[in-house]
């Protein structure tokens, strides 16, 4: 059954967050041969608009107004309803981060229908079901909206984008918004990511534990994903400990992720962390102590101690990385 | 200040999962307080002891959630509400949102406190739901939050990055981890929180029928992860396990 889909488009320091194409390619599965609309809402983002129809969406959007520069559920709900009420989309599908958990929940409010959250999987040979992970990856459901608008929010990593195509351009319309009387104001922004990588997003994650001792203890692990161009984690104990802020960590309580490479520097494996990271493709774990339950979900294990090994695979990986 | 905290028990976090007959199982399973929902009520109590007031916390599930209810009442809550949900189809997110949203229709408040996502169901979709059905704003997970004279500044946390965000009360608000250490309840407190009043409510007692609760979305399945095969402990010296590893990884594994 076609379905004119309506999918999220997010922009992120002057570029497309990766997770809008694959939202796109999660599009077009719900669409199934229906039109995909993207839509694009900032602040002089017009610009970034072009690269949705390489990806694979059929139309786009741009929704620019001075209040849609920063996010507030109140501006761009008032956006995106202004544009599905114009669309009159029969499936919505958004990237499952900041802004699209937020602002997904807030629509499908207005819109009195069902949303299955932060989806990894769509089944569309039998009927449109969605597969989407329960106690942070522990298990997973399968699940289907009973009727009326197919409204999805998709994990970052794991449903691929469709294959860039540089000669399929797609038409780009600018659509007027009145976004008017935000109830909440943001008055200013600390950037604490420093190499920019969204640890949810990323897809090499360099995690630290107890084993890590330190605030300091961080800085080899950061290196190492400085050179593999990922993003630094970390595990409870590490977090409650005081090594590292709690954004890092990753968890039941925490981030759940999902990159193509985790390294475990010196945590040991409690059940609560493995929830949140046992669903990476491949699993490298450095530890002391040969017992750590780490090894049990680990591809590849190295018993040792991280200060060793961390820098000596900083160096050989900064060394294949050069001749490739 | 009127001070509300939705919260939720879920199974403890180092609970692992079994599946059984289509459902997950929930034989001999250990409750908790869902953790984001435990800072929530952490700074619930840091509000009222600064600026006065009562706080309520309302959770939605069966009678054995009165227990976790009692251990937030031990922790410094005054008043609590369980709402029974036992009858309703399709359990889902428009159903406690609805529900939710019925409870609060006839109730004066400042602000309400939730956590920002359930480490069980993980949609993090009631407190935007909540907050569109009553028409207030809010705010998602904070790690920092200061109210004076009606209005709020709070912090959020933008996956890493810190947004400082102003608004008028009432609000809603969802707290991230960061946000504060929860307290333990003290054995005084526990006493106390026997005495304190715990109010159970039926969907009849807020003129709900279960076919108006019911859910949108249906669970066709539920299954667990493949298990992961333990992979390869490498040996040899320390230098060539980490050339071999470093190899493995870009020719084998294929991820860098």
């Amino acid at each position: 059954m076609a379905r004119k889909t309506l999918v999220l488009a997010e922009a992120r320091d002057g570029g497309l967050r990766h997770v809008s194409y694959e939202a796109i390619a999660a599009g077009k599965k719900v669409a199934d041969g229906g039109e995909v609309v993207a839509v694009l809402c900032g602040d002089n983002i017009a610009s970034l608009a072009q690269s949705l129809g390489h990806y694979g969406a059929d139309r786009i959007l741009t929704v620019e107004n001075e209040n849609l520069k920063n996010y507030t559920p109140d501006g761009y709900k008032q956006a995106m309803m202004q544009v599905i009420d114009s669309e009159k989309p029969e499936a919505i599908v958004m990237g499952h981060t900041a802004i699209g958990k937020d602002l997904s929940a807030g629509i499908a409010s207005r819109l009195n229908c069902g949303l299955i959250s932060d989806v990894t999987g769509i089944d569309a040979d039998g009927e449109l079901a969605f597969i989407r992970p329960v106690y942070a990856g522990k298990a997973f459901e399968k699940k289907r909206i009973k009727d009326g608008i197919v409204f999805i929010t998709i994990r970052p990593n794991n449903i691929e984008a469709l294959e860039k195509d540089e000669s399929k351009e797609a038409v780009v319309n600018a659509f007027d918004v009145v976004v008017k009387d935000l109830r909440t104001i943001v008055k200013d922004i600390v950037k604490k990511t420093t190499s920019g990588v969204d640890l949810s997003e990323a897809k090499v994650i360099v995690s630290g534990g107890r084993g890590v001792k330190s605030a300091e203890g961080f800085e080899p692990l950061k290196e190492l994903a400085d050179v593999l161009g990922g993003a630094v984690g970390a595990s409870r104990g590490a977090c409650d400990a005081g090594y590292c802020d709690y954004s890092m960590q990753i968890g039941q309580t925490g981030k759940v992720v999902t990159p193509d490479l985790y390294i475990a520097c010196g945590i040991s494996g409690a059940i609560q962390h493995l929830a949140g990271m046992s669903n990476s493709k491949v699993i490298v774990a450095i530890n002391k102590d040969p017992e750590a339950n780490i090894f049990n979900v680990a591809d590849y294990g190295i018993v040792g101690d991280l200060f060793e090994v961390v820098p000596l695979l900083t160096k050989y990986f900064k060394e294949v990385l050069q001749e490739a | 200040m009127n001070i509300y905290v939705i919260m939720k028990r879920t199974f403890d976090t180092e609970e692992k999962i079994a599946v059984e007959n289509g459902k997950i199982s929930d034989d001999g399973v250990e409750y908790i307080i869902n953790p984001y929902d435990e800072y929530a009520i952490e700074e619930a109590i840091q509000l009222r002891d600064k600026h006065g007031g009562e706080i309520t916390v309302v959770s939605i599930g069966d009678e054995e959630t009165e227990k976790e209810l009692r251990t937030a009442l031990a922790m410094g809550c005054d008043k609590a509400v369980l709402i029974n949900n036992e009858d309703v189809e399709d359990y889902d997110q428009v159903s406690t949102a609805s529900i939710l949203a019925k409870f609060f229709e006839d109730k004066e408040f400042d602000i309400i406190l939730g956590g920002n996502v359930s480490v069980d169901n993980g949609t993090g979709q009631i407190a935007p739901r909540l907050a569109d059905k009553l028409g207030i704003a809010h705010i998602a997970t904070i790690v920092n939050l200061e109210v004076a004279e009606g209005k709020a500044t709070a912090e959020r946390d933008v996956e890493g990055d810190i947004e400082i965000i102003e608004a008028s009360l009432p609000l809603l608000v969802t707290a991230q981890q960061g946000l504060n250490e929860p307290r333990y309840p003290s054995l005084p407190g526990i006493m106390k929180a026997k005495k304190k009043p715990l109010e159970v409510l039926e969907l009849d007692d807020l003129d709900l029928d279960e076919d108006d609760v019911e859910g949108q979305t249906e669970v066709i399945d539920v299954f667990l992860p493949p298990k992961k095969e333990a992979g390869r402990i490498l040996e040899g010296e320390l230098e060539d396990q980490v050339k071999e590893l470093v190899n493995s990884l870009r020719s084998e594994a294929k991820v860098i």
